[in-house]
């Protein structure tokens, strides 16, 4: 048994000292000699007995916990084909090595793909193959101990799930699903991460993310309105549980509060308005985002889910629309039909769901938007692709529409594009740093470090374009860059959704 | 027939017995464990037949690995290449006459078993080299390059080297394959190289060689990118 006890696992999250220093922005992204345990001090907060149990998880690591995540394993391999056939096949070539952000940012060899996918893979082949069970540890086959659960807990959580190495792989291993089941079996035996089961507790409870009650909801969507109204003179509404209107909106929570997260909130709004197109929010299905991907927990993704499935049967809309969030996308747009489909009372002739890009993208071919792009000179953009929404989601018809759609958007409201770096966008592009659940306060060192291969791509383009925005379509990656870009020196302000670009160059009133 | 005869070819059929129900029940396990969401990497395939040229492309020219690592394709690659050809190669101790189709082997006759032990050099020393796969590579991962290493040398030996007596091992293989199992070739050469492939036999449905059976079942390069089209009904999905 190793020396340390189920108490030092719990509250082994050293406290803060200083913030460390983030690396320099050099505009080039090194491969680095990895420096064992570098990131073993990246410690997420562990979730308590109340937010554990609200979810329907054991509050506390259970006595028995070893063989109950045995058992539970044995399930997850018997549901998950992804999870058993990447148990097996991985050959260890290395090709995935250097392309996790969280290793080219910590140096420790564990955030590399295959070494985060072997803390699983070692109990698998213990417990589950016969190679293991007769060899051990030369087979590689470890036997899952305290010490070994807490190398779990920590580097599960320095995977954002953002699948950069599944492209990579030969088999597309995907590290997701690997984490996904991890945490999945760690929630099921006690030990869960406090900042993403809060906010399953807050969905369960209050209906979205941020916890926002509906009169809170309502203010802050009063206050968007008299903001438009003041700014442009024109009463644009943002309609609330409107019955039979053409569209169901279902974004972010962090559109109704959050900055820069709002400005898009108000593009979206003028976007309909513009366009004549009725709309509505509703009150309950006010989250797109859904957390219970991050935890692999099947049934929290379809309770999470089922709140848009119930809006839909109240409000009877024709279509249904989300907002600017990349895992949200994810869910909507590979999980929804699964989940709560088949979505059969809907408009069959657009797709359902449709990304807001694809909707304002449309409108604008078909001239039902005037635009005036000059309201948008002082920016020179780029375009972040939001992991999720590049490697696990597609816009409009044609594959690679999810990298298309978007910068064919910004370039029809701003005059100033460039892309960055080509080996860091489109389907490469890197996680900001934050996904999959790492947007929490008491990792930001670890954050700051993995956003590091994007903020070098930025800056290589700051330098040589003078690009000031980097335009993005995730709330996860607005509320990192916000915070991070300052610790690099960069503006905050760089970092906007792309539908701020829209609403400042939409010209309201021009056409009815 | 001999001692010796006699127990290599209980050992061959045994192997060849683990091997087969090893390997087939690994492979019925990854086809019926269900899928529960679809999952495809993007941008992907929108059609099925989209999705089969995309594990073809996999299958035939590593495609995902030649975009990721070219020095790790280099040598996975040429290494595959040289075993398609030394398996293709053996075919001919199989069949009497040696079919037509296979006579374009010859070309490769003298470099095959070459072609394929070079590269597992090559993949060993990449192990060792950066510090990262040094790391990652377990003791079975050199295990298996030198288990495959000492198959390719001695069947290398037994070309070129010290002539083994091909005749006797068609003989000794065709009793093997129409179960009427004939005296095995006293040559130890001929016989180290048949207990090692054996060996490989036996401990490939357990190991990691089973990638070459897996990879026609990795959900995210399998699956359709069509969720918004097709619903992908979840098998075990309780209906709420």
């Amino acid at each position: 048994m190793a020396d340390i006890t189920k108490e030092q696992l719990i509250t082994s999250a050293p406290k803060k000292k200083e913030r460390e220093p983030v690396p320099k922005l050099t505009g080039k992204i090194k491969t680095p000699k990895i420096v064992t345990g570098a990131a073993s001090h990246y410690k997420c907060h562990v979730a308590k007995p109340e937010v554990q149990e609200k979810l329907g998880f054991p509050g506390e690591l259970v006595d028995n916990w070893q063989e109950a995540a045995i058992r539970r394993m044995g399930e997850l391999l018997e549901k998950y084909k992804s999870l058993q056939v990447y148990m097996d096949i991985c050959v260890r070539c290395g090709a995935c090595t250097d392309k996790c952000q969280f290793f080219l940012g910590t140096k420790d060899p564990k955030n590399m793909p295959v070494a985060r996918a072997e803390l699983f893979r070692k109990v698998y082949r213990r417990y589950f193959t016969r190679e293991g069970k007769i060899f051990g540890k030369v087979a590689g086959a470890v036997d899952f101990d305290l010490e070994l659960l807490a190398e779990w807990y920590t580097y599960f959580h320095q995977c954002s799930q953002c699948r950069r190495c599944s492209l990579y792989c030969p088999y597309g291993i995907d590290t997701a699903e690997i984490s996904m089941a991890a945490r999945e079996i760690m929630d099921s035996i006690g030990l869960g991460q406090k900042y993403v089961n809060e906010i399953i507790g807050k969905v369960y409870e209050i209906g979205n993310n941020l916890g926002m009650s509906g009169p809170a909801l309502q203010n802050a969507i009063e206050f968007v309105e008299e903001e438009i109204e003041e700014d442009t003179g024109i009463p644009v509404k943002l309609p609330m549980d409107v019955e039979d209107a053409e569209v169901l909106l279902v974004t972010p929570s962090a559109d109704f509060f959050a900055s820069p997260h709002i400005e898009s909130l108000v593009g979206y709004a003028k976007v309909f308005h513009q366009a004549g197109i009725s709309w509505t929010l509703s009150s309950t299905a006010s989250e797109a985002g859904n957390f219970g991907m991050f935890i692999g927990n099947y049934n929290a993704m379809q309770k999470i889910a089922s709140r848009i499935k119930d809006a839909i049967y109240e409000l009877r809309p024709k279509r249904l629309i989300v907002g600017e969030c990349g895992h949200a996308w994810r869910v909507a747009y590979q999980f929804w039909n699964t989940l709560i489909g088949p979505f059969d009372t809907l408009n069959p002739k657009y797709p359902r769901p449709q990304h807001i890009c694809e909707f304002t993208n449309d409108l604008i071919d078909k001239g039902a938007l005037e635009i005036d792009k000059s309201a948008n000179d002082e920016f020179v953009v780029t375009f972040h692709d939001s992991c999720n929404v590049a490697r696990a989601t597609r816009m409009g018809d044609k594959p690679g529409g999810q990298f298309d759609i978007p910068r064919e958007l910004i370039k029809k409201v701003v005059n100033k594009y460039v892309d960055m770096p080509a080996e860091t966008i489109r389907e490469k592009t890197f996680c900001c740093g934050s996904g999959g659940g790492l947007l929490t306060d008491e990792i930001v060192d670890l954050r700051a470090k993995g956003a590091m291969p994007r903020m070098q791509a930025l800056h290589s383009v700051m330098e040589t374009h003078g690009v000031n925005f980097m335009a993005l379509i995730c709330a996860i990656c607005k509320a990192q860059f916000t915070k991070i870009m300052p610790m690099y020196g960069v503006p905050m302000e760089t970092a906007g959704g792309i539908h701020q670009l829209v609403g400042r160059a939409l010209v309201l009133g021009a056409k009815e | 027939m001999n001692v010796i005869s006699l127990f290599y070819t209980a050992f061959a059929y045994v192997a060849i017995a683990i091997f087969l129900v090893g390997f087939l029940s690994r492979i019925i396990k990854y086809a019926k464990t269900p899928s529960p969401l679809n999952i495809t990497l993007t941008p992907g395939p929108t059609t099925r037949a989209g999705a089969v040229y995309r594990v073809v492309q996999e299958v035939g020219v590593f495609k995902s690995l030649f975009y990721s690592n070219r020095i790790i394709w280099l040598g996975g690659y040429i290494m595959h290449l040289g075993l398609a050809l030394v398996l293709i190669k053996h075919l001919r101790f199989f069949f009497t006459p040696a079919p037509a189709s296979l006579a374009w082997i010859t070309t490769f006759e003298a470099y095959a078993g070459f072609i394929f032990f070079v590269p597992l050099i090559f993949l060993f020393l990449l192990r060792l080299i950066t510090d990262r796969t040094f790391y990652i590579s377990l003791l079975t991962d050199y295990i298996i390059l030198v288990l495959l290493m000492l198959i390719a040398a001695t069947g290398i030996l037994t070309k070129y080297y010290v002539r083994t007596d091909i005749i006797g091992v068609k003989e000794y293989i065709m009793g093997i394959v129409s179960f009427s199992p004939t005296a095995m070739p006293m040559d130890i050469i001929f016989i180290t190289h048949f207990t090692l492939v054996m060996l490989l036999l036996i401990y490939f449905p357990f190991s990691k060689l089973m990638h070459a059976g897996g990879i026609f079942f990795s959900p995210t390069r399998t699956q359709v990118d069509e969720p918004r089209e097709v619903r992908h009904v979840n098998p075990w999905a309780v209906k709420g």
